[in-house]
């Protein structure tokens, strides 16, 4: 397939995840800010959302104030943060547009009609909570549909292969963010692990990445944030995991490889990441430190990503 | 659908009575359901200039228009005939001239034409085949029949919107359909796919890379450019993901240099090479040029085809016809003024408030005088254009166009229409689906059809059997 065409399916499933990824952060944050002050809310949950969405340091840059309206406007609408919501879905669109050979039916009018309710969304003006609340749950949708579209209908070739490959180092990137926000950000130095703020973030982590009932389905115990570590981090049936994100980027490069015939450099990152996945255990993870972990983790992630892009000469 | 007589054609009559069993309701949400799934399949095109929206809707007309087979299968003759002296015609005048030396066609009208290519002067093209794919304007008067408005020898666009009219319709009035046998347009893609392979050139192999090349999304026609790749299962490349090494055209994939044997090429000659056309061109591939003369790819259509779109050259297409195939021409020229002729410069400049005056190089409807239709002002101010350059112009009457029923506002309207059949060409004869693009005047007595001045669409059926009057 064209360099080009790879190039543009490659990023195009990254920013319909990401667009899902951003919509499922404001949902949360939106919960946690509910929370009663007697509960301890540090009112730093604004600030977090911003962090685990890497937009921190522009939202900062641009001078405006941490609070609610500001930060939803900035991740959701913004023209000027290259990924909010609006950018990703916009850049989605030009991709698919430039590509739309490669895309099936269903995949395209997932795409055109996301960008369709957002330009009607933009047209309204006045946003009410309500709005807002459609509004996320509709990008939801609309990546649901994109990624439902695509397993359902795409011919599996190199296309999807590329595609796949995509989505799951996004994903993977945004568990390892979320992750490594809640542990180092979200809770106040004074508050207890395990006291009930802890226990209402870990409860809002888990309901961001819909693994509110997995986790006890998984557990059959409480709330243990090594156990939420445990379970985005290690567990192979947890979709979100790294793990499971890994196995899943890795088994899409063998099958590029082998249509291509050649296996290269970022096959063999692929797999070496996979492995430390599986060989971690999580007293291991806490032991190396969570946030170190993490660390490691986003940055061998980003790796592969250049790997991709230089191997399939992007 | 009114005859001269004010009575409805054979071929309209299921339609007119269908007509009279549905209530106006259903014609509007039909209506408002073919925007929804035209806006929702992304089917668009890009205005220049236009800076409310860079993509519109053309707007779409339900009701089909419909031609019998009878009629078509004239027309199609016709059309074949004058694809076929089209294709001579460019060998010709790239090649021995014959047509100039015999004082035919001038051969000033040829050579100073900015659409001729001297870089193909004594160029032979694979196959000899310069025009692949046409587009002929046709318009029919009320009275006798079809006449040729122009010929598209370059980059005729419009195909996909005469494919995906025919899918809305076919899901929004199923019952109009189950009352016609309508004449299957869907093949298309595949015979113009057939036509891209059997133009490779000889030294490809048995199974030739095609491709086509776009400028780009921001191109007016893109959404066309990428259905028709979809539709024929080949890339849609732009210059970039090409390149030329020894002579031979390569796209960059994933799996390496993969070689390109056919370019259904959607960018204008200008835009091919920039070391052979316009140097500032981001658009091309460099070197293209040299694998073309070299033999090794095979550009639909070939470079230089322009030339036989100018309007001036239209004006002696029955000439060309004659002189290639000794036929008498079946499809009929609308009489035309060169105002480049003295005699017929005078008559223009007299009679400018009856006639259609173009400029012979002008496309889209820019540039264009519609004298019944100017001011006296626009009249004024356009004689001046005319007598600084007349060679630049002609001048056509309004001919009393045909009309055909549109749903409109308040019910069913006539609005005049033209139609735009596809003619495919390759060494193994000529094809034309039966069908083709019908353009729309969506104004009250207008007469521009064209999408870049609001102009709309519709189907088109050819029909097999004329119902029996009633």
């Amino acid at each position: 397939m064209l360099s080009r065409t790879a190039d543009n399916l490659y990023w195009l499933a990254r920013y319909m995840e990401r667009a899902d990824f951003l919509a499922r952060i404001l949902q949360a944050t939106r919960r946690l800010a509910t929370l009663p002050k007697a509960y301890g809310g540090a009112e730093t949950e604004w600030e977090s959302a911003l962090l685990s969405s890497g937009a921190a340091p522009a939202f900062h840059a641009a001078g405006l104030p941490v609070d609610e309206a500001h930060v939803t406007d900035f991740l959701a609408f913004s023209a000027e943060n290259s990924s909010s919501i609006r950018n990703c879905i916009e850049t989605a669109r030009a991709n698919a547009r430039a590509v739309r050979t490669a895309l099936t039916v269903e995949m395209w009018e997932a795409i055109n009609g996301a960008y369709l309710e957002l330009k009607a969304f933009g047209q309204r003006g006045g946003r009410s909570s309500e709005d807002l609340t459609r509004f996320l749950d509709a990008v939801k949708q609309v990546s649901a549909a994109y990624d439902g579209g695509a397993h359902r209908t795409m011919l599996r070739n190199d296309a999807y292969w590329f595609s796949r490959v995509g989505l799951y180092i996004e994903r993977a990137d945004n568990t390892a963010r979320l992750l490594d926000v809640k542990y180092h950000v979200l809770l106040p130095d004074s508050e207890a692990v395990g006291g009930s703020l802890d226990y209402f973030q870990w409860n809002a982590i888990l309901r961001a990445v819909s693994a509110h009932t997995a986790y006890h389905w998984v557990y059959r115990d409480s709330l243990k944030p090594w156990l939420v570590a445990d379970l985005l981090i290690l567990r192979p049936e947890m979709p979100r995991s790294l793990l499971a994100c890994y196995e899943s980027v890795v088994q899409n490069l063998d099958r590029l490889g082998k249509s291509h015939g050649r296996h290269g450099p970022a096959q063999r990152h692929g797999r070496a990441v996979l492995g430390q996945l599986e060989n971690a255990t999580i007293e291991s993870v806490f032991h190396t430190g969570l946030h170190e972990f993490i660390q490691t983790f986003i940055a061998d992630n980003h790796r592969l990503g250049a790997l991709v892009s230089e191997q399939y000469l992007f | 659908m009114g005859g001269v007589d004010g009575s409805t054609r054979l071929p309209y009559e299921k339609l007119s009575r269908w007509l009279s069993t549905v209530e106006p309701e259903f014609l509007a949400s039909r209506r408002a359901q073919a925007e929804y799934l035209f806006r929702r399949i992304g089917i668009t095109f890009a205005v220049y200039g236009s800076q409310e929206a860079t993509e519109r809707l053309i707007p779409f007309d339900i009701l089909p228009r419909i031609i019998a087979r009878a009629e078509w299968a004239q027309l199609e003759k016709g059309l074949v005939q004058r694809v076929k002296a089209l294709n001579l015609f460019l060998g010709d005048l790239y090649g021995p001239g014959d047509i100039l030396r015999a004082g035919v066609v001038p051969s000033e009208l040829v050579y100073r034409n900015p659409s001729f290519r001297p870089e193909m002067a004594g160029r032979r093209v694979p196959h000899d085949i310069f025009v692949h794919i046409a587009g002929i304007d046709i318009i029919r008067t009320d009275d006798d029949g079809f006449y040729v408005l122009e010929d598209n020898a370059r980059t005729p666009s419009g195909v996909s919107y005469m494919l995906e009219n025919r899918e809305v319709m076919m899901r929004l009035l199923p019952d109009l359909f189950a009352l016609h046998r309508v004449a299957p347009i869907e093949n298309y893609p595949d015979q113009l796919l057939a036509t891209l392979r059997s133009a490779a050139p000889r030294s490809a192999g048995a199974d030739p890379v095609s491709v086509l090349l776009t400028p780009g999304q921001y191109n007016s026609a893109f959404y066309e450019h990428s259905f028709l790749a979809d539709k024929l299962g080949i890339e849609l490349v732009e210059g970039r993901d090409l390149f030329v090494k020894d002579d031979i055209v390569y796209m960059r994939t994933t799996e390496g240099p993969r070689r390109v044997d056919v370019i259904y090429r959607r960018i204008d000659d200008d835009f091919l090479d920039p070391l052979a056309f316009r140097p500032d061109s981001a658009l091309g591939v460099a070197g293209l040029m040299g694998a073309y003369h070299a033999g090794n790819v095979t550009l639909a259509n070939a470079v230089g085809t322009g030339v036989a779109d100018d309007k001036a050259i239209y004006t002696y297409m029955p000439e060309v016809i004659r002189f290639y195939l000794g036929e008498e021409p079946l499809l009929k020229n609308v009489p035309t003024w060169r105002c480049r002729e003295k005699e017929a410069l005078a008559y223009v400049l007299e009679h400018l408030d009856e006639l259609v005056v173009k400029e012979v190089n002008g496309s889209g409807g820019y540039g264009m005088l519609v004298g019944p239709h100017a001011t006296r002002a626009q009249i004024a101010d356009f004689s001046v254009k005319l007598a600084a350059n007349p060679t630049n112009f002609i001048a056509q009457p309004t001919l009393a166009l045909s009309t055909c029923p549109v749903s409109v506002e308040r019910g069913v309207a006539p609005r005049h229409v033209d139609l735009r059949p596809f003619v495919l060409y390759g060494p193994n004869g000529a094809s034309v689906v039966p069908g083709g693009l019908t353009r729309v005047a969506m104004t009250e007595n207008s007469l521009v059809v064209n999408s870049s001045q609001g102009g709309g669409t519709k189907d088109t059926w050819i029909i097999d059997d004329a119902p029996a009057r009633a």
